[in-house]
């Protein structure tokens, strides 16, 4: 569990994020959601310890994010960040193989490139392997930070818009991949997940955390979160709601 | 493989051709080839290899950090943030050892090239091309003061040989230092991994569970000393970090582990080819190798952009 113990962040003079207090459970996919600029990349970073906050902590499965060791936060932690922008010139199986970099330090075992292969199959790039990450379309990069991501093989997975680029079919397989990785059970991977897609949350996430002008305005399972007076008050556009038989879909007014 | 044994080929023909070429000929001077090549040659030779080698791994180390492929020392004002402190210590001490001298140049090119990291920060990486130009100028206002005070202090012969390298002076006795380059390249194979992940950007090498901070702050240590060698005992040489980089990483990408030797190998064979070429087109005088380096490396520059308008950051 992810225990958000009233955090703020201020960059300069502008407060990001006033006073969080929340809980992102380890089984299952929480989905952040809000408007443009309500902070939900800014806190998923500092949940991920990629940034401090200025005020408050964040205690994961016990231990403080920011009083890591950042090798150790790194076999805990894997993040996909928005900005993919790729200067160097690597081929998707070594930026693959990256992900692996935490747990062996330049020294692969086996195990490891098993790993790796794994992750170019399920995020179907086996055949891309060889080529230079920046000959890729947006979509096939994003798959490739993701499989990288997902190799880190960490107990928590945090993903910034990781829909963003993709066709429907992938986007499809990486929600329901999340899905099936995110189960409870001894083998559950927690899943942090900013997503503007709101019927994919609605239809994939457990949990829903949503924002608003860098607070929390709502918290907790999906089915309570996602219902239209919430939403309206949260887009400040009205929201009107479909039933069907995979769940309830969601449209803006 | 093959394209192992063709560029050890080459390297081994270039080494040849400088240990054979001379003012003073190998096969008919009095003074012995045995005492010639110990003396003068090998040690010219080598330290154009070190020299080059040592600079080309340099810019790779910068290009990472910043991720930008326009950079490299020469545009980041490493080598005339050297000069300066050189320059301070000569004032200041002027008989302190060489290798005082020596740290004293390393310390002041870190510095140097530590404000340019702080300035990249906040240039836009929308254009790859800012951040060469902000080099470019920022190299250039180091260099205004260090003319300036060389000016009002009457140093300026001094400058001159930092600002043109070049290898005629090289003898034995006079250029060991350059060894250290050697030392500093297996230091920076060691962290090849680490130095590729900086390149993948700040966020993804902290999620990857590396010191970002640390790891940027060793690789600087590793360019500024490397540069203050090189300007200390040869002069600068501009373009050697830009180009021979450049040309590796389109021919085998930039994962370093496979690259960093090749391209230390490269840097070196350039740098002792642009050497030869300065011997040989007005034998028996010498052009310096900066600037034979300097016309070719422009022209290859120049290439670059305009074979790549967008591989700076594509």
């Amino acid at each position: 569990m992810i225990e958000i113990d009233d955090v703020s962040l201020r960059v300069r003079d502008t407060g990001i994020l006033h006073g969080i207090a929340a809980q992102v459970p380890r089984d299952g996919i929480t989905a952040l959601i809000g408007p443009n600029g309500a902070g939900k990349s800014s806190l998923l970073h500092l949940c991920a310890g990629l940034t401090t906050p200025s005020a408050g902590r964040i205690v994961l499965d016990g231990e403080d994010v920011h009083r890591m060791a950042h090798r150790d936060r790194a076999r805990r932690i894997a993040v996909l960040t928005q900005a993919q922008a790729l200067t160097s010139r690597l081929t998707v199986k070594d930026l693959v193989s990256f992900g692996r970099w935490p747990h062996h330090q330049g020294r692969p075992r086996d195990e490891d490139r098993q790993i790796v292969e794994e992750a170019l199959r399920l995020f179907d790039l086996l055949g891309l392997a060889p080529r230079q990450v920046e000959t890729l379309s947006g979509g096939q990069k994003a798959r490739a930070f993701t499989a990288m991501a997902w190799a880190q093989s960490t107990p928590w997975l945090f993903l910034d818009e990781p829909l963003a680029a993709l066709d429907p079919r992938f986007a499809r397989d990486l929600m329901a991949q999340l899905h099936v990785m995110s189960r409870p059970g001894p083998e559950a991977r927690g899943v942090l997940i900013v997503v503007h897609d709101l019927n994919a949350a609605a239809l994939w996430a457990d949990h829903v955390l949503a924002l608003k002008d860098g607070g929390v305005f709502a918290a907790g399972p999906a089915a309570e979160v996602m219902t239209p007076p919430r939403l309206s008050t949260l887009f400040d556009t009205g929201f009107g709601v479909v039933e069907t038989k995979r769940g309830r879909l969601v449209y803006p007014e | 493989m093959t394209r192992w044994i063709w560029g050890g080929a080459a390297l081994i023909a270039l080494v040849a051709i400088s240990l054979s070429i001379g003012a003073a000929s190998l096969w008919t001077s009095d003074l012995g080839s045995g005492w010639l090549i110990a003396v003068s040659r090998f040690p010219r030779t080598a330290a154009a290899i070190l020299a080059g080698g040592g600079l080309a791994l340099a810019g790779v180390v910068v290009q990472q950090a910043v991720q930008n492929r326009f950079v490299e020392p020469g545009l980041s004002g490493t080598p005339e943030a050297a000069m300066l402190g050189l320059l301070v210590i000569t004032l200041w001490a002027p008989g302190a050892a060489l290798w005082i001298k020596m740290a004293v140049a390393a310390l002041a090119a870190m510095a140097g090239t530590a404000l340019f990291l702080k300035l990249a920060a906040h240039v836009p990486r929308s254009d790859p091309m800012l951040l060469p130009l902000v080099g470019l100028i920022y190299a250039g206002i180091l260099g205004a003061v260090v003319v300036w005070i060389a000016w009002s202090v009457d140093l300026m012969q001094y400058l001159g040989v930092w600002q043109m390298g070049e290898f005629s002076g090289v003898v034995q006795g006079r250029y060991e230092l350059l060894w250290g380059i050697a030392v500093l390249a297996a230091l920076l194979y060691t962290l090849a991994d680490r130095i590729t992940i900086l390149g993948l950007g700040a966020d993804a090498a902290r999620s990857l569970g590396l010191d970002y901070g640390q790891t940027v702050a060793l690789g600087l240590a590793v360019v500024a000393a490397i540069t203050a060698l090189v300007v200390v005992t040869v002069g600068a040489l501009p373009f050697v970090g830009l180009v021979v980089p450049n040309i590796i990483s389109r021919l085998c990408g930039d994962n370093l582990r496979r690259n960093l030797p090749v391209v230390a190998v490269c840097g070196g064979g350039a740098v002792l080819a642009a050497d030869i070429v300065g011997r040989l087109v007005r034998f028996p005088y010498e052009v310096p190798a900066a600037t034979i380096f300097a016309i070719a490396g422009a022209a290859v520059f120049l290439w670059l952009l305009h074979a790549a308008p967008k591989a700076g950051n594509g």
